[in-house]
């Protein structure tokens, strides 16, 4: 836990060739560390998510956070933009998987990466981080209590989420669930039918729901916030990413 | 929770931000997490140009029930009016 680290703000590759901000967070030293793309909730590319960031680049991870909402932020604030993509349905799974590919792709470049990335998202990151376990060329994922993986938002809402669970049959990297048993987006009886769904198909996971708890038990800037969950959770992340994302050289 | 409610609707009229007063398009009202309140859930009413871009909005973060004072307000103040 003693490293030395930077964090910055530079410019990757994103969706259609378009370039994005994003927040790298990493250790100085020379590695070879394994990589975490870090995917932000509807609110944003906001404090609390940068904060997590460099929470990973303190426990030996070169980590990205990259602003999906940067088109829509140009002259605005992440709040606003946030609302502007909201207003707008949210982020086109399509742009997201470029995004987030980007992010990946930069990682990997990284003189110090060990080759090795998983992806962790949190909120509406975390049905992303499902879409990329399933998408992408990724070592793991973490799934925080992200909604409308095997339901469809109510048709009243302007969301232009689908369901991805039919994607998990392409899903090419072990998963890590954690959820809330008092939250209902998404609700208990989801998240069992993603776990028998990820059963069925004979892949690997981890899912835990905390008693207690309910959705954004991570974020300790709200009331939501659950210091048991959020502990054991962040203990579940690292041992997580520690068992899959050790490269030849470790980490 | 998440609850990804979302309404919105075309308004008239005027708001003022940052950068001084400007047109206003719509209306965007929600009832899910606030960005600034430390509040698990507050009513959240965006008022924007979308024409102007993300910036152009004027943000409010609302208990339910300053959201409900609000709305009474409001329709105490328009059938006044109309009386």
């Amino acid at each position: 836990m003693d490293v030395m680290m930077m964090a910055e703000t530079l410019r990757i590759g994103g969706h259609g060739g378009d370039e994005i901000r994003a927040y790298l967070a990493r250790p100085l030293g020379p590695g070879p560390y394994p990589g975490v793309v870090v995917i932000h909730h509807m609110p944003g590319w906001d404090e609390a998510t940068k904060e997590i960031t460099r929470r990973f680049a303190a426990h030996g991870h070169l980590a990205i956070c990259p602003n999906l909402h940067d088109r829509e932020a140009q002259g605005a604030g992440p709040d606003d933009a946030a609302a502007a993509v909201r207003a707008r349905g949210g982020v086109p799974d399509e742009r997201f998987l470029g995004d987030a590919a980007g992010a990946v792709r930069h990682l990997r470049s990284m003189p110090s990466s060990n080759g090795r990335v998983g992806v962790i998202g949190y909120c509406s990151g975390g049905r992303q981080a499902f879409l990329a376990a399933c998408c992408l060329p990724i070592d793991a994922a973490v799934d925080c209590y992200g909604a409308f993986v095997a339901s469809s938002p109510p048709p009243e809402l302007p969301l232009k989420m689908e369901p991805v669970l039919a994607l998990a049959k392409d899903m090419g990297c072990p998963l890590l669930g954690l959820f809330g048993a008092e939250d209902s987006h998404p609700a208990p009886e989801e998240t069992a039918q993603i776990e028998a769904e990820l059963a069925r198909l004979g892949k690997t996971y981890e899912f835990h729901t905390y008693p207690g708890a309910g959705h954004g038990f991570f974020a300790t800037d709200r009331p939501m916030y659950r210091p048991e969950a959020a502990t054991d959770g962040w203990r579940r992340v690292l041992s997580f990413f520690g068992r899959h994302l050790a490269g030849d050289g470790g980490a | 929770m998440c609850t990804y409610v979302t309404e919105r609707a075309p308004v008239t009229g005027s708001a003022k931000g940052p950068q001084g007063w400007f047109r206003l398009s719509h209306a965007t009202v929600y009832l899910d997490h606030p960005y600034f309140t430390a509040l698990d859930h507050t009513l959240n009413i965006d008022l924007v140009d979308e024409s102007a871009g993300p910036a152009a909005r004027v943000a409010v973060e609302l208990s339910p029930d300053s959201a409900r004072a609000l709305i009474a307000c409001i329709e105490t103040a328009l059938a006044r009016a109309e009386m």
